[in-house]
């Protein structure tokens, strides 16, 4: 992000704030998105991801707040004065029109030559794969290839910035994988400026460059997906974004915490001394292997059961360190095997201060 | 200087005033444009007529006199009554037919059902006078089969409730076979599987589940008969009803404030049964929202038969009603000379408007159908496809929400009272065919907008958002792909616009001219006369067209299904 802020971003939001008559959708959203980018918005369903792409592409606007997209303050305008294209969940494609009509509906506009919206649309079609299917009905084409057809559509204009809510989410798995992918090869190829609605944590990561996590309509962490689930901000991007283990404790000093009956040494920076904190770390940071007398952060733990997951084991940990809930550790395959970690065994993990992230203890 | 600043800073950013778009300001502006034309052809009137109400003959105000001189005048008074009690057991009565019969064509493996769909929507076809010149070729001081009522006449309470029960037949049968339709199959899987006995299954599953479909129809029926003119103008006799008392204060005595005392009396149980119904609809929409499995009935012989039974006893009465019209408009002279021909239909040598009165119909109901369809249609996409605007959509709505809960006759009178003043800019439409083609519109406009709303509810609401994001003008959208996309609902609610300007009496009893008369008016001005043999045939003419247009709307809506096939789910 440091080296980006140097430039002017491509959308600028500053204190956007959208209200539903009492109900605060937004509170008060500022953002940057710089151009090429790809920017996910991700959080549960209800946490105002769409209510902002909405903002953002004029058809419901904001209560307060500003918008300016390439140096121009686009605010108030209506959405047919904004440059962008938009692919919806449903598709939303015409159905009374041949995928060709649909994808030159927004050349037409344009008043462009025919043969030139033509050889457009042939484009199009070649790029989103589908290159035989212009004469059909949306209806005779598959879920995956409607969503291909209605992105075609969007992009036809080529405008600067594309907007996608929850693209995939209709389609099955295998589809929305494979579409995952040729999404965001697209998105690189095109170079567009593109923001992604998604509530779906595996969708963002694989493909954003950076993720805006958000809850109760306010930004919690923008970040790379590396920052997002390396460096979770607050206590809820880290239980929102893969699994995490909470474990209750206090600060002791500088640079410790006590947590059951042991200590371990973490960043405790914004922490004050005696603060009640929650210690939280990723399963697959717990660690087994290679402890030695001595180390830090080292617990003894109890294996209460033991999940076969295919590629490796999550193993269920209960210990006095713990307190009264189980902390999920994911093992090897192999050290299972060479330990013979089972049901019941002891055995010291340990918890690398690199990655135990701690949060102020308030509301759990 | 940041001393100043501190309580600004500490302030939120400005609202956002949304900048409109050129198609935001053509959209508002046509839906204002059509709420205006609501409120003049439905408020100011309405509003009128109630002024009318409170004042004497010189229109000085003279407070509740009026009403008060109705409700001591026992003659007058007595008539609220009798429309009460003819309504009140027209609704039982419809109420228990039509919920057996949808019974039998929704639960039931009975043979022949599109036979009896087809019966049973006949009533649809005709004007409602029609039942009434049945039963007195029936039933009448000559009527064939007059001694099955004992010495009783039918002129009266009998002849009203057997009539308006026919012809309020299909609006009722249609919402509960809608109601009947949405059950939930998988309750009665349940059912079974609990081992519950048929008829507890029918009290416990069967009747709750079409609850607010059998009120509502219950409510419909009421305010059908209860504002009715047509049945009891024909066979009613001296049994006097709300809806005659205004026609006779107003054609017969010209007593203008006493017609509008009783049309408000006419109106305030309507409004209160519309009301009512509106609460109870919203509660059957959240049953319907839910995920059914429908259901599918199973072979049951007795009960299959029994059903088959009962329905063709109903289906032949109703066939005997409309089969008696038909045979006594060819009868020469009744019931001197039986022998066929068309006499009775030469209806330019008679009073009563002749041909150019059915001409006159078939226009008037044209215009409405393309008209009333061009403008409802569009007036509900803009108040559901329009951007911002809340309150004037709201507004929008209740305005065209309104004119289903005034009775036709009502509607009538107060544009009397509204048009035929000189001062009126509106004045120059008083007697031309284009008050007539307004009334219907207006009069018929609730059940057309709400078809048109549900249609429009149907369509992906990102369409809008789409064509903006492309820089399509609304207009192009609407017509390259809301009109296609809607075109089974714009057939139906032109033929529900023709078929009910086509067959009304009561809208246009008041605001015809001899110009302008019309084949309903024929028909009762003909009854009227004495000449009930022409007006059968004249009411036979309706029906035949009417007839004619709804096959001509199966044609095209399954002519347009085929054709768009490749790109309708369904
Ligand atoms: N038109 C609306 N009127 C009232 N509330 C709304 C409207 N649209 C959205 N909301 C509310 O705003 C919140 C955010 O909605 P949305 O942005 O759609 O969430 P999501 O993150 O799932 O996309 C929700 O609580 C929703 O109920
Ligand atoms: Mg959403």
């Amino acid at each position: 992000m440091d080296s980006k802020s140097a430039h002017k971003p491509y959308l600028k939001i500053t204190d956007l704030t959208k209200k539903f008559g009492e109900f605060t959708a937004l509170d008060n959203i500022s953002l940057d998105i710089f151009e090429s980018e790809f920017v996910c918005f991700l959080g549960p369903s209800g946490c105002g991801k769409t209510t902002l792409l909405r903002a953002i592409a004029g058809l419901d606007i904001q209560t307060r707040g500003s918008i300016e997209q390439d140096n121009v303050d686009i605010s108030a305008l209506p959405p047919t004065e904004r440059d962008f294209g938009i692919v919806f969940q449903s598709y939303a494609l015409f159905p009374n029109m041949t995928v060709d009509k649909n994808i030159a509906y927004g050349l037409e506009n344009r008043k462009l030559p025919k043969d030139q919206i033509t050889n457009r649309v042939r484009e199009l079609l070649d790029l989103v794969g589908l290159p035989e299917q212009g004469i059909k009905y949306p209806a005779q084409l598959s879920g995956g290839q409607q969503q291909r057809i209605a992105l075609a559509r969007a992009l036809a204009t080529s405008p600067g910035l594309l907007l996608l809510d929850e693209p995939l989410s209709a389609l099955d798995a295998r589809v929305r994988d494979h579409l995952r992918g040729e999404i965001k090869d697209l998105q690189r190829r095109l170079g567009v400026t593109t923001i992604m609605v998604t509530h779906d944590q595996e969708e963002a990561l694989t493909m954003a460059d950076r993720i805006v996590v958000m809850d109760h309509g306010l930004i919690e962490q923008v970040g790379t997906p590396e920052e997002i689930y390396g460096q979770p901000r607050t206590a809820f991007v880290a239980d929102f974004i893969g699994t995490m283990n909470f474990i209750p404790g206090a600060v002791t000093a500088a640079g410790t915490v006590s947590v059951g009956q042991s200590t371990f040494q973490c960043d405790t920076t914004y922490h004050a001394n005696g603060a009640p904190i929650t210690v939280a770390i990723r399963p697959e940071d717990i660690n087994a292997q290679d402890i030695h007398d001595g180390d830090s952060n080292v617990v003894d733990a109890e294996v209460k059961s033991l999940e076969f997951m295919g590629s490796f084991y999550r193993a269920n940990l209960i210990g006095p360190t713990f307190g009264d809930g189980d902390v999920h550790a994911d093992f090897s395959v192999n050290l299972v095997r060479r330990k013979s970690v089972a049901v019941g065994s002891r055995l010291p993990v340990r918890l690398p201060a690199e990655y135990v992230q701690i949060y102020a203890a308030n509301g759990s | 200087m940041t001393e100043t600043s501190a309580p600004l800073s500490t302030a939120q950013p400005p609202l956002v005033k949304e900048k409109l778009s050129r198609d935001d300001w053509i959209m508002r502006s046509c839906m204002v444009v059509i709420g205006l034309f609501l409120c003049v052809f439905i408020l100011l009137p309405l509003y009128t007529m109630l002024s009318k109400s409170v004042e004497n003959k010189d229109e000085a105000f003279i407070g509740l006199a009026n009403y008060i001189e109705y409700f001591s005048t026992p003659a007058l008074f007595w008539s609220a009554g009798n429309s009460l009690t003819i309504a009140i057991l027209s609704t039982v009565i419809v109420l228990f037919v039509a919920f057996i019969y949808g019974y039998a064509l929704t639960r039931t493996c009975m043979p022949f059902k599109w036979f009896f769909k087809v019966v049973a929507l006949i009533p649809l076809l005709t004007p409602s006078l029609l039942g009434g010149i049945s039963l007195v070729y029936w039933f009448g001081n000559q009527g064939v089969a007059k001694g099955l009522l004992f010495g009783e006449t039918i002129y009266g309470p009998i002849g009203i409730t057997i009539g308006s029960s026919y012809w309020v037949f299909p609006h009722a049968l249609m919402i509960v076979i809608t109601a009947l339709s949405i059950t939930d199959a998988r309750l009665y899987e349940a059912a079974i599987a609990l081992r519950t006995s048929q008829v507890r299954t029918f009290f416990t599953v069967t009747l709750p589940g079409c609850k607010y479909g059998l009120i509502s129809a219950g409510f419909v029926v009421f305010t059908l008969v209860f504002t009715d003119f047509g049945v009891p103008k024909v066979i009613g006799g001296n049994y006097n009803m709300l809806a005659t008392d205004v026609y006779k204060q107003v054609i017969g005595q010209q007593n203008f404030q006493m017609g509008a005392v009783v049309s408000v009396v006419l109106l305030v149980p309507a409004i209160i049964a519309f009301s009512v119904d509106r609460i109870v609809q919203k509660k059957q929409v959240a049953l319907l929202s839910a995920r059914a499995v429908p259901y599918e009935p199973k072979p049951h012989r007795v009960r299959d038969m029994s059903m088959l039974v009962f329905c063709l006893i109903v289906a032949a009465m109703i066939l005997c009603m409309l089969g008696m019209a038909q045979y006594a408009s060819l009868v020469k002279f009744w019931p001197y000379n039986l022998t066929l021909g068309f006499s009775n239909y030469d209806f330019d040598v008679m009073d009563g408007g002749g041909w150019d009165a059915f001409w006159n119909s078939l226009y008037m109901a044209l215009y409405t159908a393309v008209i009333g369809t061009a403008v409802i249609f569009f007036g509900a996409y803009l108040m559901e496809k329009g951007r911002g605007f809340g309150t004037g959509r709201s507004i929008f709505h209740m305005l065209a929400m309104l004119p289903l809960a005034v009775p036709g006759l009502v509607l009538g009178l107060s544009y009397i009272f509204f048009f035929n003043n000189p001062a009126n800019p509106f004045n120059f439409l008083y007697g031309t065919l284009g008050i007539l083609v307004i009334v219907s519109i207006t009069h018929f406009y609730t059940v057309s907008h709400l078809t048109a709303v549900t249609a429009l509810k149907q369509m992906d609401p990102e369409f809008e958002s789409v064509s903006a994001s492309l820089k399509a003008p609304f207009y192009k959208t609407f017509a390259r792909v809301t009109v296609p996309v809607c075109t089974p609902a714009i057939l139906d609610v032109s033929m529900y616009l023709f078929l009910n300007a086509m067959t009304t009496v009561s809208a246009v009893i008041f605001l015809y001219s001899s110009d302008t008369t019309l084949a309903s008016v024929a028909v009762m001005n003909m009854d009227d006369a004495g000449d009930i043999a022409p007006a059968a045939a004249m009411a036979m003419m309706i029906a035949y067209t009417c007839a004619a247009a709804r096959i001509l709307h199966a044609g095209l809506t399954r002519g347009l299904l085929k054709h768009s096939q490749a790109w309708r789910n369904r």
